[in-house]
């Protein structure tokens, strides 16, 4: 994007993984740039199009079992977003996605399948009937300047951060990646993984302008993001008694 | 069981409570004092609760109920309440009827229903919630089952979309039923696949986001107009017997009807042309289905206006995406003003990430009022896809800042019950 007059953007597979309203993610993104005078081109690759190597942004979305199959299974005859990331795009991958940009994952068949292998991340299932559902608060990484992270989460799986990462954050409410050991989501350059739908970006607008930030290579106007506000207080304070009762 | 003899015809006289077995007997009388008990608490209809009494005590009691009736079985994700209530119309003409019109439509509910009819009783229109299907339909050994969609909702705890339509598909496998479907929702025809005996209806399908993988081999689904197939197997949608064109029906002979219906919308119209195919196998003439089904003008609260504040306000319940993209469509043009409200309690589902599936942009050039739990998470929708509104927090603040006259009211399932509660309150004070 830099010295371009056009951020591309891309939105990978809606077909398959835009379960847990993906889409805002994309709409949020989007919306910000354009309220910067940055004029968007947005892509929505269907699962049976090419992903194209020349995309700024990539987001991956969240999806059931079988779906996350059939796209990892797809991507992973498609070059387009490892070229892409090599070359340093930014992607942010959320719940199936997560798994997929990983080393490995379960699939809905209960076979280790594998992943794109563009975060060092390890994804196995969890013990029956213990599916984490419900809302998250996880403090960011220092390192990436954001605020506390609001979200919801809905997944069987369990995710291992191997040591070509990081974790993305540490939950005071929630199970994050499931592990037990408080993280949630990782990442590594300018890949993030999470599983925080909800969408992610509409609790945590700082995350977009993260995004921003790193496919523009410049600071970027802050916004009013009045109701982005009202929204994460309400929920941090839900949140918050809920866990204090 | 006598239900599946030739459909209007020779069907077995009810056997009426008095000749079930005593256990069961006992569990109905058990049912119905529990119920009085619960109404009389003020907890609603006692239906739920008398049901699962009787259940505990009578496990086999839906099956020795729906004996010598000839039932329906109505379920899908949207439609289901206002399709039971039109059937039911439509089938009053061939006989008396029993169904859970008021949508307690778990085996609870539906057997409190049942051992609630009179001995008179020929055919159970049943609404049935799309999890119990398979369990309700070989219980009650059903005449006719009514597919009408399938689509996302609450998934933070409801099964998948695809693995609800393969349930279907196993529960229905090698039952007799005669099953009626929707052609033009994919998930719909893959649940329909292992019945024997299905009559197409094309119904529509204004929300194609659950159906775009092939449900039979995961292959990308082509949709060119009103046609779909998987572009790498045999799958495809078949071709209907009843359709729903525009605002008329075609019946198998390709006679073309009108529908006035007072029930708004392109989804009722859907759901009045699967009615009267439903009816027609028992032998109901178009003609009377359709007259009869004219006269339904709400459905447990939902269309009806009602007078608030010196506005009249339409209540419309819309309670996933494929619900509310079919709302949208039926509203009146702006100038008139529009009142949203969500929750995200129990009964709604906890995660509202299902908002940003929803395209608001189709009510721009609107005023638009947000309420409910949830309606901060509705204003950064609304917000992120450009559009004008007003937060209040209680439904008497919105509706004073609408001017008087109509107001359009869409809200999700608990926001729904609230608002009817507070318009009741105000009508009584
Ligand atoms: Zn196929």
């Amino acid at each position: 994007m830099i010295g371009e007059s056009r951020l591309r953007l891309v939105w990978i597979y809606p077909d398959l993984l835009s379960t847990y309203g993906d889409q805002g993610n994309a709409l949020i993104v989007e919306r910000r740039a354009l309220m910067r005078g940055i004029e968007v081109e947005r892509v929505d690759v269907r699962s049976d199009q090419p992903v194209p190597t020349s995309g700024d942004i990539y987001l991956i979305g969240g999806g059931e079992d079988r779906p996350q199959r059939l796209a990892a299974e797809r991507l992973r005859r498609d070059p387009g977003l490892a070229t892409a990331v090599g070359a340093g795009a930014a992607l942010l991958a959320v719940c199936a996605g997560y798994q997929i940009i990983g080393t490995e994952f379960i699939d809905d068949l209960d076979q280790p399948e594998a992943g794109l292998g563009l975060l060092d991340v390890r994804s196995g299932r969890g013990a029956p009937g213990k599916r984490c559902v419900g809302e998250v608060l996880a403090e960011v990484d220092p390192a990436l300047g954001l605020p506390v992270l609001s979200g919801f989460e809905n997944h069987q799986g369990v995710t291992y951060v191997g040591p070509g990462a990081k974790p993305l954050a540490r939950v005071t409410h929630g199970s994050g990646n499931g592990t037990g050991d408080g993280t949630e989501g990782a990442y590594a350059g300018r890949v993030i993984g999470t599983y925080m739908h909800g969408p992610v970006m509409s609790r945590n607008p700082a995350l977009a302008d993260l995004l921003l930030t790193w496919a523009t290579g410049v600071p970027l106007t802050p916004l009013g993001d009045h109701w982005h506000e009202q929204l994460r207080s309400e929920r941090l304070r839900t949140v918050r008694a809920a866990a204090a009762n | 069981m006598s239900g599946n003899s030739v459909p209007g015809q020779g069907a077995a006289p009810r056997r009426s409570p008095e000749a079930l077995p005593p256990r069961s007997k006992l569990a109905i009388t058990a049912s119905r004092v529990t119920a009085a008990i619960s109404r009389r608490a003020g907890k609603g209809s006692g239906s739920v609760i008398g049901g699962k009494l009787a259940l505990r005590l009578a496990p086999d009691l839906l099956a020795q109920l729906s004996v010598g009736l000839q039932v329906v079985l109505i379920s899908g994700t949207n439609g289901k309440t206002t399709t039971t209530r039109l059937v039911a119309e439509a089938m009053r003409a061939a006989g008396p009827v029993v169904s859970n019109a008021l949508g307690a439509n778990m085996p609870a509910g539906i057997t409190s229903a049942l051992a609630g009819a009179g001995d008179e009783a020929r055919y159970g229109v049943i609404e049935v919630d799309e999890k119990y299907l398979a369990g309700v339909a070989r219980d009650s050994d059903p005449v006719a089952i009514a597919l009408l969609n399938l689509s996302r909702d609450q998934l933070d705890r409801a099964a998948e979309t695809r693995m609800l339509a393969e349930k279907w598909r196993e529960g229905l496998r090698g039952r007799d039923a005669i099953v009626v479907a929707n052609a033009d929702d994919p998930l719909i025809v893959w649940a329909a696949s292992s019945s024997k005996d299905v009559l197409w209806v094309a119904a529509g399908q204004t929300w194609q986001e659950d159906s775009w993988s092939c449900p039979q081999c995961g292959g990308v689904m082509q949709r060119p107009g009103d046609d779909w197939f998987c572009s790498q197997c045999d799958f495809r949608r078949p071709s209907p017997t009843w359709s729903l064109a525009g605002e008329q029906m075609v019946d198998p002979d390709g006679r073309i009807w009108p529908l006035h219906l007072q029930l708004p919308g392109r989804a009722n119209r859907a759901n009045a042309v699967t009615a009267a195919a439903i009816a027609s196998l028992f032998g109901v003439p178009v003609e009377a289905a359709l007259e009869r089904m004219k006269h339904v003008t709400a459905v447990a609260g939902r269309y009806d206006v009602v007078d608030y504040m010196g506005r009249k306000l339409r209540l419309l319940l819309a309670k996933n995406p494929a619900g509310w993209v079919e709302t949208f469509s039926l509203i009146n043009p702006p100038p008139t003003p529009v009142i949203l409200s969500v929750n995200a309690l129990d009964a709604d589902g906890k995660d509202t990430s299902w908002i940003w599936d929803v395209d608001f942009t189709q009510l721009a050039g609107r005023p638009l009022f947000v309420l409910g739990q949830r309606r901060l998470d509705l204003a950064v929708r609304l917000e992120v896809a450009g559009l004008q509104f007003q937060v209040f927090e209680t439904a008497a603040q919105a509706v004073a800042a609408c001017p008087p006259g109509q107001i359009e009211v869409i809200a999700n399932y608990t926001a729904f019950q609230q608002l009817r509660k507070t318009i009741k309150e105000a009508a009584q004070a």
